[in-house]
């Protein structure tokens, strides 16, 4: 059976992780290819990288970055952030990385994601969609919740379905930061009108949100960042756990 | 020393980093002399293959990889090739294999492409010396391999059983990705080094 993903997020700028880690036996927390090994030991199944550099100089950083890690990881990772042409994707994909994730140059040009899956395939491309209530509509916002666009998330997700996006990252801006737990009912909304994986993001603050979103929402994967950053969540823990609950994970 | 079937259907920087962190030499094929440079060959591939068999026609590899007598691993299209026509494309293939390749049914109730960790099951076989039956492997494919009495030599499930792997002598293809499988498939990786 197909195991449930759980994948953490971590932030990149100018090639070096940002926001706090705190893992004991880290020697440089900066350092993204001793990050991304550390997570790939303790048993998760896949990792996003978001390149929050300002200008594109930086983002040729990230590049050699994304080799660095791409020599050194044994499992699969997602870089998103910036990417808005074909010759974007097709250097991550030189050099290494497996998905690319898009999302505001999506908005702006809905027909990227065609050219992407065109090019490279679907599998290659992940839309994220950072989704977030206004008057009991889910409403698409782009910079980082700041600004909302006329795209309701529900057919914006199924455009792009349709367009080629092989997988949906949906992030809940609603819930995004509370730790309370996952958007279950948004997520759910949308798992059920599409056909291809959906990862699940925003919220999570304990193990059994995992489980939840798991159990109600079906979705295929779940991401977070700060509570496996600073090991309020422990991968091997919260596995063992999904298994318990006779959810298919990757032990 | 393995060879890389270079015929340019996708990225080869994770294969060729995980040989690398497997110290197991490896160099291209570019051209059909090439070929006997190696003892091992390699076809890898991702995306269409449709597309991919057409790019390893203009290789002009073809016949030599039909009619070689050494241990040839198909990697993921790679494998798909070997085998004797695809949906995708509605393409005749290398015919090395007298199996086809499918797409997957959603009326099965199941998301295509199918991406992610998921168990294989096999028995005894040297590409799978030191791993486990029931061991994950990553997947992502969305055409598939029908099942085989005579040919699989590891089956996965998926709204149905398809074959993970196959095997006619010399030939091996695997439908997930060892290069991107953790441990087991860089053991995989090894263990194909050393048929």
């Amino acid at each position: 059976m197909l195991s449930k993903r759980i994948i953490p997020c971590l932030d990149v700028k100018d090639g070096r992780t940002v926001k706090g880690v705190n893992f004991v036996n880290l020697i440089d927390a900066g350092n993204p290819v001793e990050l991304a090994w550390q997570y790939a030991q303790q048993g998760a199944d896949e990792l996003v990288f978001l390149d929050i550099s300002a200008t594109n100089e930086k983002r040729k950083t990230t590049l050699e970055m994304v080799k660095a890690v791409a020599l050194q990881l044994n499992i699969p990772f997602t870089i998103g952030g910036g990417i808005s042409s074909i010759e974007d994707a097709d250097a991550l994909l030189n050099a290494g990385a497996d998905k690319i994730s898009i999302n505001s140059a999506a908005v702006k040009n809905p027909k990227l994601i065609e050219d992407l899956a065109n090019t490279f395939g679907k599998q290659f491309v992940v839309l994220a969609v950072d989704s977030k209530e206004i008057n009991n509509k889910n409403i698409v916002h782009l910079n980082g919740g700041r600004l909302a666009t006329d795209l309701e998330t529900e057919n914006w997700i199924k455009q792009a379905e349709e367009m080629g996006a092989g997988e949906i990252l949906l992030t809940s801006m609603d819930f995004d930061g509370t730790k309370k737990g996952f958007d279950c009912k948004l997520l759910a909304k949308i798992n059920a009108q599409i056909n291809i994986p959906i990862i699940a993001s925003g919220g999570a603050g304990n193990i059994q949100h995992f489980t939840e979103v798991f159990e109600t929402a079906k979705v295929d994967a779940a991401l977070a960042a700060s509570i496996f950053h600073f090991g309020e969540v422990k991968i091997p823990e919260l596995k063992l756990e999904l298994k318990n609950n006779n959810i298919a994970v990757r032990i | 020393m393995i060879g890389i079937i270079n015929y340019g259907a996708g990225n080869i920087f994770s294969l060729t980093a995980a040989l690398n962190r497997q110290n197991i030499a490896f160099g291209m094929i570019n051209k059909p002399e090439e070929i006997d440079l190696y003892s091992h060959l390699i076809i890898p591939g991702v995306g269409h293959a449709g597309l991919a068999m057409q790019k390893l026609q203009e290789s002009m590899l073809v016949e030599d990889i039909k009619k070689t007598t050494k241990p040839v691993l198909g990697i993921c299209v790679g494998m798909q090739l070997l085998t004797q026509s695809s949906e995708e494309g509605n393409c005749n293939l290398l015919n090395i294999f007298p199996l086809k390749t499918l797409l997957f049914d959603k009326k099965l109730g199941i998301k295509i492409p199918h991406m992610g960790w998921n168990e294989i099951y096999f028995n005894s076989n040297p590409l799978f010396e030191g791993i486990k039956t029931e061991t994950q492997f990553y997947f992502v494919h969305s055409y598939y391999i029908e099942q085989s009495e005579k040919y699989s030599i590891a089956k996965a499930n998926y709204g149905l059983s398809f074959s993970a792997a196959i095997q006619k002598d010399n030939f091996y293809g695997v439908q997930f990705h060892p290069e991107k499988s953790g441990i087991a498939g860089e053991q995989l990786l090894k263990n194909f080094s050393q048929i």
